[in-house]
Formats: structure tokens, sequence, C-alpha cells
């Protein structure tokens, strides 16, 4: 179809016009194609084989070439060709392996001229030659390709593929004797026509059958194919070797390719599966398509630009039964749509920031964020052309990095490497995670680990003295912090400094400050704690505070309430100063900030009645509403990896409690967290310890070693430990000599080795293979 | 935990080193030695009946006929040797020891030939070893497939993908669903297998009593399993719909696609066992027995049941015909050479090619199952199906017309690949590549002669299954099938591929009567196959019908 008699550029141009429109069909389309005027268009199918004429307002029915009662396959077109010359000519291909001619000149119903049964199975494609009036060409399934001499009753030549089924055949534009055929088989071959014992050439162009091929209607070299691997290539067959220039990956197998005339890089693609528009790429931009028809509700099967000379024009036809025709101006640019903004985070709190230039320029000056900034900026700039380009695409990528020292993650990294998750009773878990927490400078952490200790804890002490030491309280400081969203941390280092003043502030303000309503009624889930210094007694309680604030609806935080709350919380009226840091306005600017130095804190003095309120002794489930609710709250704020070392710590105690999805939520936030940070071995033990069927069949999945043999240096396909190519057992011992079993250490770079005892031995002495390759070996 | 001190056992086996092998036989045969101990004091009386015997007893039984099923079946000779030499001692003891019942792995086939192949043929070993170590077990359908090598690797790396590799699907669906798909046939054989794999990697108990015990997600399947292996050519898009948007209970498409695979794999696989007559592995239920060997007990109950009884009369009557039979290939041989030649003469018109595949459609239906007798499945299968009534339904006959599938406008090749590999990565590929090997698969023989080209043959039976399912290829003339596939044949294929269970020994001895047994299994893989990619398509189609 693509191919077309050479015409003077003059000749065409204005001569067409049209809009987008589109006519119904009675039957699914299988192919198209249009005559040389570009004011016919025939379309065939199955049941369908029709000629329309294209005119300004619509399609119009001219002819319907399936006449008689009971129409034979021989109408059951799998593609149709109309004579690029011959005006009258057009060619079909049945699915029963029939090649047709048609002459629309015949007077009678029937414009059936010729009929060639020398196929035996469906001929998927006829070509007609460029400039040789009365050659057609005809690639079938049986996996031969005849070349037709239409005033002759049958082939004049047959080339043989092997066997394996001819998808596509189309004739060179350039070289009058030349024809590209694709293959079932992933391979296209080049024939000379004058030579049917062998081709020219071949070379694998695909994995898995190419569908479609067409050469550049300009460049001499230049073939594009399809295949079902969902790629597009271009080659440039000038070379000795063919040579793949470009490479475009769709999102499914392509059915047809076509060069768009006039462009010299442009082309038209569909596909034959699942995605039902069609694309126009521009080559050099493989990633995005320059434009995208999307007016089909089912596959797209046939394509073909409406004149060889006019790029404005594309006729489809589909198995929804319509036929269209596509005007350029009105297709969408998927570019435009295309958020050219990208912002992702770096493991240490780095942040990219990709926009475009123009975008950027503006805000170049203004310094957004103080301290150690440093921006890369890359350019990627086009020229601008006409229209018919790319939008004119520059963007600037900048890099911010936290200020150096600032490290904010590394508590993460310690924490994870520190904390205990099992192997030691309950208590002693809690107790050391707080250890950890404390040295680690995040004392809310810490005190959380204690209260849970003590709430969870079997009361072998009985908490008796339950209210005892509120008079001590008043001189002791309070294990207090705030709670931060930490995956936000890095954003700046002056927030951090805004912490340490704030819990400064909280811990020497302690006896006097009564903390501020607005933030403790946002947050709706502070905790109130009582302790001594050495929080060595079971005094903790966690107590929720009675939500002044509830109107405050925004927030939405799930609020506990104690019934008895009320009685027992003494609610100070007056903010103290530190009250004005929510609104600070630095804060206020960023959302995300805020959230980091919202303080959370607020205290309270708890009465004496509680001891009368409460009974001396509660049972652990008591405390679960509140704990999970902790739960969620650090969750919420960043701080997975507090929520699921509680998690994993209480184990059975709270697990029921919460439910699967959100657990197993928290787990892959986690263990995503900690492959990032590479710690295989905490992510491995979390993975062991989750109780989320889901999470614990991880370590079970896409486990996969690949392993090269020792003597031959070929991958070992075969499982078992024999080399399928050499024949040796590939895990002997480079020391003993004998066959490892269990452990096995080897070098990765010389690939031999042995057992682990026999290794570490030769090495104290040598620092070469033991195998006496010559390589110094390196293990770590 | 003994369990898997047990598992692990067994499992060292299957190394190709041989001295690891020798020291996980050494530990078994402690192990067994320590359970002949302690039973304690052999029974004097040896009447006394087995079910006496304590739990103890009926684990040693367990193992004991583990062992006899490794002195057959490992792959490994040493492993062999050693068993048997197990298995003598402790009857040396007083032990009773298990013999296995039938013979070999095929009641069609006998068993010297089978087991021959693999003594000859490396590559079959190499890939009987490969089965062997990742299965700790060689059942009797890879054995019968060791005929065909170059498609037993691909058959088992794809079934291995589907059941051990990373997929959409938990391992313990996998195997409930091979259990369904196998129980739609009644193939007790199958069903055997993957209730014990199905127990081993931790499903429940409970889904086993029936579909009533599995979740209501697999139950949602149940409709979708019974049109596929009975009459894909119902299926439509509002099934699809139905299991997709099911609200809690519904299925992903990458789910649904693995499903599917799994439910053809399984129904064409039923077909295969059957139609091989694959008899239970000997160390599963049925395999093998404790009593000793009577002269009244020389057959096996399923053959009595399939009416296999007179098999050595059988045999008689067979010898006898084979002499008027032996003219058989020699006649089909000048048929596909005749219709090479002359196909360009007889130039058949259209309509005449059309009546031809519906006349071959209409006659497939009419192609009588003969033996109407009901088959009693060994273990109540029935309970892992609903509907045991609903069967293959002849689809022309009740006037139903179903609109004739065409290859041509949904293909394998072009649109069903595409859609599994999209949303099951390389099972497409695998599929694919089956699917080729079985239809290429040739050894230019036929029974004793040799250099032929059989790809007429061959595809003769390929459309003629997909014929039975109403898919049509245009560019094939119906006619040959009629040609080269003579009465019995067809016979064969129809009872085969729509109601395997009621494939018997006579059925598989009356065609071809002179042809290989290896190439009597070769049909068998065409048919398999091909009435898998038949169903795969359907459901295929379904599915993308609902996604477009």
């Amino acid at each position: 179809m693509a191919v077309m008699e050479k015409m003077t550029r003059a000749s065409s141009g204005g001569m067409i016009s049209g809009r987008t429109m589109f006519c119904h069909l009675d039957a699914p389309a299988n192919a198209i194609s249009v005559c040389r005027d570009a004011t016919q268009v025939v379309v065939a199918g199955r049941n369908i084989f029709k000629i329309f004429a294209l005119e300004d307002e619509g399609f119009v029915e001219r002819l319907n070439l399936r006449v008689g009662r009971k129409p034979s396959l021989n109408f059951s077109c799998a593609d149709v060709m109309w004579h690029q010359m011959e005006e009258n000519l057009l060619a079909t291909a049945a699915t029963n392996g029939a090649v047709v001619t048609w002459n629309l000149g015949r007077p009678c119903r029937n414009k059936q001229e010729q009929l060639f049964t020398e196929h035996k199975r469906t001929v998927n494609k006829v070509c007609f030659h460029p400039t040789e009036v009365h050659m057609l060409l005809s690639g079938s399934q049986d996996g031969y390709m005849k070349c037709f001499d239409l005033r002759k009753k049958e082939s004049v030549s047959t080339f043989s593929g092997q066997s394996e089924s001819v998808r596509d055949v189309q004739f060179s534009m350039k070289d009058y004797f030349t024809f590209a055929a694709s293959f079932e088989n992933g391979n296209v071959q080049l024939w000379d026509i004058r030579r049917p014992d062998r081709y020219e050439r071949m070379f694998t162009a695909h994995t898995g059958p190419v569908f479609c091929c067409d050469w550049h209607p300009e460049d001499r070299g230049w073939l594009a194919t399809g295949g079902r691997d969902k790629m597009v290539k271009v080659w440039d067959m000038t070379t000795n070797r063919a040579k793949e220039i470009f490479c475009v990956q769709t999102i499914a197998s392509v059915a047809r390719v076509k060069w768009r005339p006039e462009r010299k890089w442009h082309l038209a693609t569909c596909s034959m599966m699942v995605d039902h528009n069609i694309y126009v790429w521009d080559v050099r931009r493989p990633y995005i398509p320059f434009a995208t028809f999307e007016e089909h509700k089912d596959v797209t099967t046939g394509i073909v630009w409406r004149h060889q000379h006019d790029p404005d024009f594309l006729l489809s036809g589909s198995k929804d039964s319509t036929l269209y025709q596509h005007m350029f101006k009105d297709a969408s640019r998927p570019v435009d749509r295309a958020n050219p903004e990208g912002l992702c985070f770096g493991l240490f709190g780095d942040l990219a920031f990709a926009a475009k230039e123009s975008l950027m320029s503006g805000e170049v000056g203004r310094k957004p964020y103080a301290g150690g900034d440093r921006r890369y900026p890359i350019f990627f700039f086009k020229k601008p052309d006409v229209t018919e380009q790319f939008a004119q695409v520059s963007s600037a990528l900048s890099v911010f990095e936290t200020a150096p020292g600032g490290a904010p993650m590394d508590w993460f990294i310690k924490t994870a490497r520190r904390y205990l998750l099992s192997g030691r009773p309950f208590a002693e878990l809690c107790e050391h995670n707080a250890k950890v927490a404390k040295d680690l400078n995040r004392p809310q952490v810490s005190t959380t680990w204690t209260m849970l200790r003590i709430m969870f804890s079997d009361p072998a002490n009985p908490s008796s003295s339950s209210n005892h030491n509120l008079s001590k309280l008043g001189n002791l400081p309070l294990m207090n912090s705030f709670s931060m969203k930490e995956m936000s941390s890095a954003l700046t280092e002056r927030n951090k400094e805004n912490r340490q003043d704030n819990i400064h502030n909280l811990d020497s303000n302690l006896n006097t400050t009564e903390d501020n309503e607005e933030t403790e009624g946002s947050e709706g889930q502070a905790e109130y704690l009582f302790g001594d210094a050495e929080l060595d007694d079971d005094d903790l309680y966690s107590m929720e505070h009675e939500n002044q604030a509830a109107e405050e609806a925004e927030f939405s935080l799930p609020q506990e309430a104690f019934p008895l709350r009320h009685e027992i919380v003494d609610h100070p009226s007056a903010p103290e100063p530190l009250t004005e840091k929510p609104e600070s306005p630095h804060v206020s600017g960023s959302e995300a900030e805020a959230t980091c130095l919202t303080p959370m804190e607020s205290f309270s003095l708890i009465s004496v009645s509680s001891s009368l309120l409460f009974p001396p002794h509660l049972p652990p489930a008591f405390f679960s509403p509140v704990v999970i609710a902790m739960l969620r709250y650090y969750a919420e704020q960043g701080d997975v990896q507090m929520a699921v070392s509680v998690l994993i710590v209480l184990g059975d105690r709270i697990r029921r409690e919460i439910d699967e999805l959100t657990q197993e939520h928290w787990y892959m936030s986690y263990i995503d967290l900690l492959q990032r940070f590479e710690l295989w071995n905490v992510s491995n033990e979390v993975i062991k310890l989750s109780t989320c069927g889901a999470i614990s069949c991880l370590n079970q999945a896409s486990t996969t070693l690949h392993i090269n043999c020792s003597n031959c240096k070929r991958p070992m396909n075969n499982r078992g430990w024999i080399c399928d190519r050499c024949h040796q057992c590939a895990s002997v011992c480079a020391v003993c000599h004998h066959v490892v079993k269990g452990v096995f250490v080897w070098c990765q770079g010389c690939s031999h080795g042995g057992h682990l005892t026999h290794i570490m031995d030769w090495l104290r002495n040598s620092t070469y293979c033991p195998a006496a390759c010559g390589h110094q070996c390196e293990y770590t | 935990m003994a369990v898997q001190d047990a598992a692990a056992r067994w499992d060292a086996l299957g190394s190709r080193d041989a001295s690891s092998r020798d020291a996980a036989m050494e530990n078994i045969h402690q192990e067994v030695m320590r359970r002949v101990e302690g039973i304690g004091p052999i029974p004097k009386a040896p009447s006394s009946p087995p079910a006496t015997a304590t739990g103890l007893a009926s684990d040693l039984n367990n193992i004991l006929a583990r062992v006899l099923m490794l002195s057959k079946r490992c792959p490994y000779s040493d492993v062999r040797e050693k068993c048997k030499r197990i298995l003598k001692s402790v009857q040396d003891l007083g032990v009773r020891i298990p013999r296995p019942l039938g013979n070999g792995p095929s009641r069609f086939i006998p068993e010297k030939e089978i087991l021959q192949v693999s003594k000859v043929d490396t590559r079959t070993q190499t890939i009987f070893e490969d089965a062997f170590a990742a299965l700790g077990r060689l059942d009797n359908i890879s054995l019968v497939m060791g005929f065909h090598p170059q498609y037993l690797e691909s058959f088992l790396r794809t079934q291995h993908y589907l059941l051990q590799m990373d997929g959409p699907l938990p391992l313990h669906y996998r195997h409930y669903i091979g259990i369904m798909a196998a129980a739609r046939h009644q193939c007790s054989y199958l069903v055997n297998l993957h209730v014990n794999d199905f127990l081993q990697v931790g499903g429940d108990p409970k889904w086993l009593n029936g579909l009533d015990g599995a979740p209501q997600k697999l139950q949602a399947l149940g409709e979708l399993n019974k049109i596929l292996a009975h009459r894909p050519w119902l299926l439509t898009k509002a099934h699809i719909e139905s299991l997709l948007k099911a609200e809690e209970h519904s299925w992903s498409l990458a789910e649904l696609i693995h499903a599917v695979v799994l439910l053809t794999h399984y129904h064409s696989l039923s077909s295969f066992t059957f139609g091989c007559g694959i008899t239970p592995d000997i160390h599963t239920e049925g395999g093998h027995t404790f009593r000793p060997p009577s002269l009244s007990s020389g057959y096996c109950v399923c053959d009595i049941a399939n009416g296999n009884g007179n098999g050595a009369l059988e045999e008689m009557l067979g010898n006898h015909q084979l002499a008027e039979a032996s003219g058989e290939v020699e006649v089909l041989m000048e048929r596909m050479k005749q219709l090479q030649e002359c196909r360009d003469e007889e130039e058949a018109s259209q309509e005449e090619m059309t009546t031809r595949f519906e006349r071959e459609k209409t006659e497939s239906m009419l192609v009588s199952t003969s033996e109407d007798e009901e088959n009693v499945p060994s273990r109540d299968i029935s309970r892992h199906f609903e509907d045991p009534s609903y069967g293959y339904k002849d689809f022309s006959r009740r006037g139903e017309h179903v609109p004739t599938f065409r290859v041509q406008d949904y293909s394998w090749e072009d649109h069903g690949y595409s859609l599994v590999n999209r949303l099951y990565p390389d099972v497409g590929q695998l599929l694919d590549e089956k699917f080729q090997i079985a239809f290429n698969l040739t050894y230019n023989t036929m029974a004793m002669h040799q250099g032929v080209d059989t790809s007429m043959l061959r595809r003769a039976i390929w459309n003629y299954i997909h014929c039975m399912f109403g898919i049509r290829y245009d560019d094939y003339d119906y006619g040959e099938i009629n040609q080269l596939l003579d009465r019995s044949f067809k016979v064969y294929i129809k009872t085969m591929v729509c109601s395997p269970e009621k494939t018997t020994k006579r059925m598989y001895e009356s065609f071809w009567r002179q042809f290989q047994h290896s190439e009597k299994v070769h049909v068998n893989l065409l048919l398999m196959e091909a009435r898998m990619q038949a169903e795969l398509l359907y459901a295929l189609r379904a599915l993308t019908q609902y996604m477009t």
C-alpha cells in the first residue's frame, strides 16, 4: 500500500481537502488501500469488500465487490491492495489461500479477473510492483512467496522461506528488483526478484513473528519492521550487515507500520491486540508518540496514508466496523499532556526535580531553600521547527542535597541495625530498644518503648504505687520529644535546629508549661507521660487528652476517648510562648514542614483521683486502643520503622487488633526502606518475623541464582551440579579436589573455590587462586 | 518437624552426586530398620489382617511403598539397586513388603517398552534426572512421555513454571485448580497427585471436601471450569465479567489468565492420562498392594471397571486381525501421496469446502463414544465439582447453531500469545514453544516405513480436533480428514478429547494397529495440545471481547 508511484510534488498539495470523518461498515475490516489519486478507498475483510469515494463531506459507497448469493471464501480477504499505476486494478489475499485480482473496468457486476490458487495456506499479503504494471507478489502462511505476471495464468516464480510462514512482503521503492519479506520466526529476508533460488540476505529482526515491514519512501536503505515483541525497528540496509538504527517500544504487538509521507522521521503504527489507537512516532523520540488517533473502539487492522505526498490525511479501518479519515491537525499530541515535571527523593533525603526550563527560570533567583543547596542544571534543547515537530522541549534538572554533616537518615540505619525484635523476653526487648532510641537522641520513641514494657509486661511487681510519686513529679525532667515527620526531615537543616530548641524548651519549661490547646487538639493523639528520671517504675500512664478542639475536623487522626478523662485532666487555658510555633511564618509555607514542626506534646497533671478511677492493675487489653492509635500515629508520621518494630515485638498482644491490610502495608513500606538502605539482614529478619502471609512468602519467591561452570565458564542452565557442556562436576574444591557439599565459597573473579575452611587456610598463605589459574582471588 | 526431616531425606536422593545419594540411601535404610524394630515382634500368624496395623506400621508401609517406587522408577541405577536390597532385607525380617499393581506406567503399553527408552537415550535420562531432582519422584506421565524427550522437556518446563515459579496465584490455589480441572474428567490419577501436592504446600484439607469448602473465589471458577472442559464454545464475555467483577471475591486479569492456563492444561492432561491409560504411581494409593500375588487378582481393578478384563483374549483377537490390517499403513500412505499430488486437479468449489467442514463437524458428533458404561471414580472425585451431569454436548446437534470460530480471526500466534504474555509474562512463550514442538514433532516414520513426510497427517489430526470444537481453518480442505482418519481412529480421538474417562484399552488398540506405541503416544500428545489450544482460544477470545 505504501508503495506508490513517484509523483511530482506540485501535483499533490492543495488538491486534497477534507476533515476527520468516519463511516460505519457492516463488518470488521482487515485491510484498506487507496487508489492513486487518493479519491477512493477499498475496504476488505472477512465479510466486506467495498469501495468508498472520499468526498469532502464524508465517505460515499461506490461499489460492493462482494457479489453472488453465497459469497465464497475467495472474498474473505486478509489483505487488499490497489494498484498504483493501473487505477482499475486491485488484488486481494484470501484467507483460504487464493490470490485474486479484480478489474473495476469489467462491465458486469462480478469484477473478479483472475484467481490464483497456488498457495496451500492463508495468504497474508499481496503487493504490486511500484512501477511494473503486471507484477504481483504474494506471501503466504505456507512459507512461500509467489510472483505473478498478470498476463499469465500462473505464477512465474516461487520463493521459499523454508517452511516459515510469511507475514509481509514489500517491494523496495528504489531498487527495481528487490523485495523484503518478514517471517513468523522473526527473520527478515531480502530477495532479488530474478533469483528465486536463494535470498540475498537474511537477518533476525525480532523475537517472535515480524508482522509487518515498510520501506522508507525516500530513503533507499531504510526498512521499518514491527513485531509481536512490541517493537518497531528501523534498519539501515545499505551497509553490509543490516544495522538497527532506531527502535521504538510500543505497548502492544505491532500489526502495521507505515512511513509518513514527506516526513523523514515519522511513521504510523497500529497494534494487533489490546491497544486500539494509532500512533505516529518520530523515530528519534522513541519514548512518546508524536501524535495519537484514538477514535477506534476495537483494534485497528489497516492504516494507510491517503496520498503519497500528503502527510495530513490518514485512513484507517478497524475491527469495530468503522472506516475513519483522520486529519493530522486533529490528532492528540501526548507530549502536550505529558507532565514535564518530575520529582524524586534520594535515599539520603536528596531531592531531584526536573521541570520545564521556562517554569524553572522564574524561580531560579528565588533561592527557595537556604543553606547548602547545589544545583545541577541539565539542559535538553531541541531546535524549534515548524508545527510538525515536537514542541520545543527543554527541561532543567535540579538536585538538592542536604547540607553536609546533616546525614538525616543516620538514625534510621542505626536504629534498624540495633533494634532487637526477637530472641529475648518481651521486657528486655523493650528495654533494649528504649535504650537504643535514647542513645540516638529520640526520647519520645524511647519513652514509648518503656511504656510498652510497662503496659504489657506481666505485673510481677504490682503497680499499687501508681500514684505514690506524684509528689516527685515536680522536680523531675520529663522524657519527652516530638514526633517528627522523619522522611521529610531532610528538607532543611533549619527545621532541625528548631526542633532541638523545641525539645530544649519543653524540657526546661516542663514544670511551668501548660501546653497549648491548639496543637494537642489538632493532633488528637498526644500522650501524657509521667515518670521519674530512671523510668524504673510502673507509674507511666498513657493518657488521652480530652479533645476540646474537636471542631477542627480537618485532622482525621483516630481519637480514642476514655470516658473519665475530663475529670482527671486539668486544662490550662493560657498558652505559653511556645504556642507561636505552629503559626510561625516559615513553617506555614509548606505542609510538609508544618507536620515537621508541630509540637505534639502537652502535659497535664494527673489528679490524685486517678488512683480511684483505675484499678491498680490493668489488663493489657485495656491499652490496646491506645497502642493501636500510637502505632497508626507513628506510621502516619512516616516513622513506619517504629510501627513495625512495635508490631513485631508485641506480636500476638496487638496483632489481632489491627487489620491485615494495614499491617501488610506497614511491613511493605518498612521492608522497602530497609532494602533501599541495603540493610538486607534486617529486612530479612523483618520478613521472617512478620506474621502476614503476604510478607513471609516474600522470602520464598524470586530467589534465583545464576551459576557459571567453573571449568568452561558457561552458564549452567541445568539444575544440579553437572555442567552440560563439559560434563564435569562444577562444585569441586580447588584445594582438596573433592566435591563440596554444604557451604561452598568461591571467587567471583575466577570462579574457583571450595570448602570454606580449605579456602580460608589457603588464603592465609597465598593470595593467588588455589587452582593455579593465576588470579589474585578476593574474598570479602 | 518429622515430616520435614523425612522430606529432606527423600530430597537428597535427587542429587547428582553419587556419594550424597549414597548417604541418603543409608539414612533411609536406617530409618526403615528403626521402624521395623519399632513395630516389635513380627506377628507370627501371617494371616492377621493388615487392618490391625498400628499407626507406626502404616507409617512404615508408606515408606516401604516409597522405597518400592524408587526401586522401580528412580532414574539412578544405584538407588534402584539399594532400594531393592532394602526391600529384600526387610522381607527377610518377615515384614510384608508391597509389590506394584498393574503393569508399569501405562495399562496400554507394555512396561518393557517404556522403560527401555530411558536406558538407551541419554537425553531422556538427563530429563528424568532433572524431573526427579525437582519433584522427588518421576510420575508415570513423564515416563510415558519419555518416548518423546524433546516434547517432554518443554512440557516439564511449562508445568514447572505454572506450578512452582512466580505467578499471580498462590501455590495452593494452583494445585487446587489442577484438582478441579482433573476432577471434571474424573481423572483420579491427577486428582490424587495434586491432592498430595496441595497438602504439601500447606493447603487447607477442608477444601478437599468439595468445592463448597473452598473460598468463594474458587467456587466462582467452577462455572468456567465446567464450560471450558465440555463446551468451550459457549464461553462469553459475560462469564469473564462475572468473575472479574465480584466485589471482594473478584479475580484480577492476571490471576484469571493463570487459572485459565492451568484449567486447560489439566483438562488436556486428563485426556492424555486416559488416552495412554496411565496407572497410579507406585507409591500412591492404588499403585501397590501388600497382598501376595494370587491368580485371581491378575487384573487391576480399574481394568475391570473399564472392561479390559479380557485383555488376553483381546490380544489374541488382535493378533488375528493383524494379518488383515497389515495393509492399513500402506493404504494410508498411498492416500497421503495421492492427496499431495492431485491437490491441484480436483479443485473443489467454495461451497463444497464449507459443506465439507460442516459435514466433518456434524460427523464428529455422530461418532458415538460407543462404550457408555459408567466409570466408577476410585476416590470420591465428584465432590470437587458440581453438576456432574454436565458433559460434552455436540453443539450442532440440537439445532442450536453456534457460529463457527475462524482461526484467521483469532489465532494463537497473533492474538492469544500476545494476550497471555501481556498478563502472565513468559507463559505465552512457553506455551508457544510447547505447541510448536507438539505440532512439528516428527521422526519421518510411519510404523515400519522410514522417511515419510507426516505433516499432512499431523495437520489432519490437529484440525480434526479443532473442528470438533467448531474451530475452522479457512485454508484447509476438510475432505482430507475423511481420507486420512479412519473410523476407529476418529472414535478414539473423539472419546479422548470429549469424554476421556470413557477411553478403553480396546479403543487404544483398535486404531492404527501396526503403529508403534511411541507413535500412539505421539498422537496423544497432538490430541492433548490441540485440545488445550482450542480451549485456550475460546477462553482468550472471551477475555479479549471483555477487554474491548
